[in-house]
């Protein structure tokens, strides 16, 4: 049993409408890959409207590495391919088939492969995509190693799928996963579970891993908040990562010679009416989903992913590439006359100008879970309060400061306040309790893409 | 309240692009935002956000100086009328004390928002941008530093002065590196030195015969103690700047402060640290009478409180870092009780002190930065040499 690493900075945002532990298989006849759920791939389709395609056909491949195949995760027609601003490829839509049909990619053992045939097959089957490496959260190079790689075994954000219930029966497969990994990197494979919590035989009894055991409020599960506490990156180094649910998927592909890429993902939010768990295919089509399962009101944001981190998509979209988490909660496109000065008692506030403060000052079981909306509470302003991120960010990283670095696209300052053990999801909650309503994620995200493309990653 | 909103949806297009007054627009969402919080939901980045805002921690602050505001504006008063009778106790004659306050206060309050509003409204509308409410915070502060019996023109000229040169030039809100409010009371104080010192100018229209010297004074002049008694000066009954003298009213704002989580209270402690630090020292080493009051008296005379919870802890213009603020904080309780003692020319050091630090602030967070930078650079020689340029 190896010791607890505990996080201190943070918080748990308890939002109503976590998942029950329910499964259904819905039908999903609408898929759709989404190339801008990857960070700095430009497209270059493979496909045209209309063409057939088998599970784990290539629909686009990158400009930036020909090799990184992007596959179909169903057999059907495409049925569109969508373009949006400068006619930038958004989505690509395949109506699926009633009987599925899959590529076939071999079963030959995984013993006997070399890591270079290994790599041909996860290229191939357009499963390398999902593993994303820091810094900069791109998918990796093929042909470079990793100093380690993470194998996140749970999620901390707001609302987030219980990995102990959505794992259940895929140990082999994960198992197997784990074993395609060893082949991929000598390095060390760092399995994060949560101290207390994580019960699954699924991920204690997996063999060729390091286990790691963490406490602590979010963002503790972030790769970055546990890769600090474990082999902090320096200039230079790579780091992989991948979500364990993924694991299976590349463990049944050397199984089965198929790409099947099964997912379970919860719908959660206050406006769910039942909020549960479905076993869907990457890329599907909420509207199944939804579709009389929100509350009346009309005005809401369906989220693919975390309500921190998500996407927005439509109530017909599409589930995003790395997404387990489907969000709904409602617009808040209203005014609060005198907002600034009400006592608002049902405010959602980490501050304690509002009465909600002082019960967030309580541990996250005794607080009650709370209804939030996409209101800004406020305009935008200058950056004038400080100490306040750091009190959410666990990270030895003076936020504010590097920040400002980015605002200023000072590339050597960044780097020396540490850009490359950072990614935008860690400041997630510094944005949230954000006075000045600073956009904060994309202003390190939009850091991390000058420094990606001045390196010429 | 929606005829409120249908009014100003009605009249929001005059101040839009193509509408009437589009040179207007910051000075309309002002008051559109003040009497509503915008409908704007979150387009990037995070789904929700905290409800609060630039205008309500800034609220929080405006009113954590009520009380010093309160008792002032009847310090005022009771001043007057004691100087005029030294038999008066501090609550006969409560209600002429109050009014007399309010007659004296009233304009340099109205004269310090006027123009410095005016300044930002016009300073905002000129680069485009939304009006910031700092200058809600700073605009009280002014009068609260000012003696009774400022000249009106002096608050205006010092009001602009401290939006001008000590904000606006640097960017505005949150660039500056300068407490505008202590700006202001700088600027009387060096260009308006007979406004700002002596002891004529502490009681509102003083009768001739009364002394009127703060307890500062006094001790500058070689007194043993402040003829005030320590408990007078702890609850403010004596003469000095309008909001300044009562630390049971400041106390209370800064409880407010703290219980809110508005104001630092790593500033506010280490303020009295260095304060009492420097105090002790001086005890232990010094010769003089002024060297030899407790440390403790120097919280209660003149602006050493008020600075401490209110002006030290601007985040603008303090260290940025935790670490860094400690250390500011320290030095400004030091220097204070330094330039009171040791500087015969400048009987208030706080005000000095903490413009001071305001300038070495950066300083101290490069500092404190750059020993989190070295700790970066050394982790990566020792792991991954090849790779550090």
């Amino acid at each position: 049993m190896s010791d607890i690493i505990k996080i201190k900075r943070g918080f748990d945002i308890k939002i109503s409408g976590k998942a029950i532990e329910k499964v259904s298989s819905p039908l999903v006849t609408s898929y759709a890959l989404k190339p801008t759920d990857h960070i700095g791939i430009t497209p270059k389709l493979m496909v045209k409207e209309g063409d057939r395609v088998k599970a784990g056909t290539p629909v686009f491949y990158s400009k930036q590495n020909e090799k990184i195949l992007f596959t179909s995760p169903v057999s059907g027609t495409i049925e569109s391919i969508n373009r949006g601003e400068k006619r930038a490829i958004e989505e690509i839509v395949i109506s699926a088939d009633s009987v599925q049909e899959y590529e076939d990619f071999g079963t030959e053992s995984l013993a006997s492969m070399q890591r270079e045939e290994v790599i041909e097959k996860l290229l191939k089957s357009g499963l390398w995509t999902l593993i994303r490496q820091r810094p900069y959260s791109t998918i990796p190079n093929p042909e470079l190693q990793p100093k380690c790689i993470i194998i996140s075994g749970f999620d901390s954000s707001p609302l987030a799928a219980n990995y102990n219930f959505i794992l259940k029966g895929k140990g082999a497969q994960i198992q197997l996963g784990v074993d395609v990994l060893k082949k991929l990197s000598s390095g060390k494979i760092h399995l994060n579970i949560r101290a207390n919590e994580t019960n699954a035989d699924e991920l204690l009894k997996l063999e060729g891993v390091q286990i790691n055991r963490f406490e602590g409020p979010h963002p503790v599960g972030n790769v970055s908040v546990q890769i600090s506490k474990l082999d902090p990156i320096n200039k230079g180094d790579m780091v992989w990562y991948i979500d364990v649910q993924d694991l299976a998927i590349i463990g049944n592909l050397f199984v089965s010679g198929k790409v099947e890429k099964d997912r379970m993902v919860a719908l959660v939010g206050p406006e769910v009416k039942n909020t549960q768990y479905f076993n869907i295919k990457i890329g599907a089509c909420i509207s199944s989903l939804v579709m009389d399962n929100v509350s009346k009101d009309n005005n809401l944001r369906y989220i693919s992913g975390n309500v921190l981190t998500g996407k927005r998509i439509k109530e017909n979209g599409y589930v995003g590439a790395y997404d387990n988490l489907v969000s709904v909660i409602k617009e808040g496109d209203y005014y609060q006359f005198l907002g600034w000065i009400a006592p608002g008692f049902k405010k959602f506030s980490l501050s304690r100008t509002f009465p909600t403060g002082f019960l967030n000052l309580l541990p996250s079981k005794f607080r009650k879970p709370i209804k939030i909306d996409t209101n800004m509470h406020g305009g935008k302003r200058a950056l004038v309060l400080t100490g306040e991120y750091e009190k959410v960010l666990p990270l030895d990283i003076y936020p504010m400061q590097l920040i400002k670095a980015c605002i200023i696209e000072d590339i050597d300052l960044m780097e020396q306040l540490g850009i490359y053990e950072v990614d935008a999801e860690d400041f997630a909650l510094c944005e949230v309790i954000d006075v000045s309503k600073t956009d904060i994620q994309q202003i390190i995200r939009n850091g991390l893409e000058l420094i990606r493309k001045e390196m010429g990653e | 309240m929606k005829f409120v909103r249908d009014f100003l949806d009605k009249i929001k297009p005059n101040f839009e692009k193509g509408g009437k007054f589009p040179w207007l627009h910051s000075t309309f969402d002002a008051f559109e935002t003040f009497a509503f919080v915008p409908k704007t939901t979150t387009s990037s980045g995070a789904h929700f956000r905290d409800a609060i805002d630039m205008k309500r921690t800034m609220t929080m602050v405006i009113l954590a100086l009520m009380p010093a505001l309160l008792f002032g504006t009847y310090n005022i008063g009771f001043q007057h009328f004691h100087s005029i009778n030294p038999e008066l106790s501090f609550f006969e004659g409560f209600w002429d004390n109050l009014l007399y306050g309010i007659i004296k206060i009233l304009p340099i309050v109205v004269v310090s928002y006027v123009v410095g509003l005016s300044i930002e409204f016009g300073f905002a509308q000129w680069r485009k941008h939304e009006v910031n409410e700092g200058f809600l915070v700073t605009g009280m502060l002014i009068p609260l530093v000012m003696p009774p019996d400022v000249p009106l023109w002096q608050v205006a000229l010092a009001t602009a002065f401290a939006v001008v040169i000590g904000k606006e030039v640097f960017g505005g809100t949150g660039m500056n590196f300068l407490n505008p409010a202590l700006l202001a009371r700088a600027f009387l104080f060096f260009a308006f030195p007979s406004s700002m010192s002596g002891d004529n100018v502490w009681i509102a229209q003083k009768a001739d015969a009364f002394s009127g010297a703060t307890p500062l004074a006094e001790m500058m002049m070689g007194a043993e103690l402040p003829s005030t008694s320590f408990w007078d000066m702890f609850l403010g009954i004596m003469p000095g700047s309008i909001g300044e003298t009562s630390a049971v009213a400041i106390l209370l704002g800064a409880a407010f402060l703290l219980i809110t989580g508005v104001g630092s209270w790593r500033i506010m402690l280490s303020v009295f640290m260095g304060g009492a630090l420097m105090g002790l020292t001086f005890n232990l080493f010094g010769s003089n009478p002024y060297t030899q009051i407790p440390f403790y008296y120097h919280y209660v005379m003149g602006g050493f409180m008020f600075g401490a919870v209110f002006m030290a802890t601007d985040p603008v213009t303090a260290a940025q870092t935790n670490k860094g603020k400690w250390i500011y904080g320290i030095l400004i309780g030091v220097m204070a009780v330094l330039i009171r003692v040791v500087n015969p020319a400048y009987p208030e050091g706080m005000m000095l002190a903490i413009l001071l630090l305001n300038v070495f602030a950066p300083l101290i967070d490069y500092y404190i930065v750059d020993a989190n930078i070295r700790k970066r650079m050394k982790r990566w020689k020792i792991k991954g040499g090849q790779n550090v340029q």
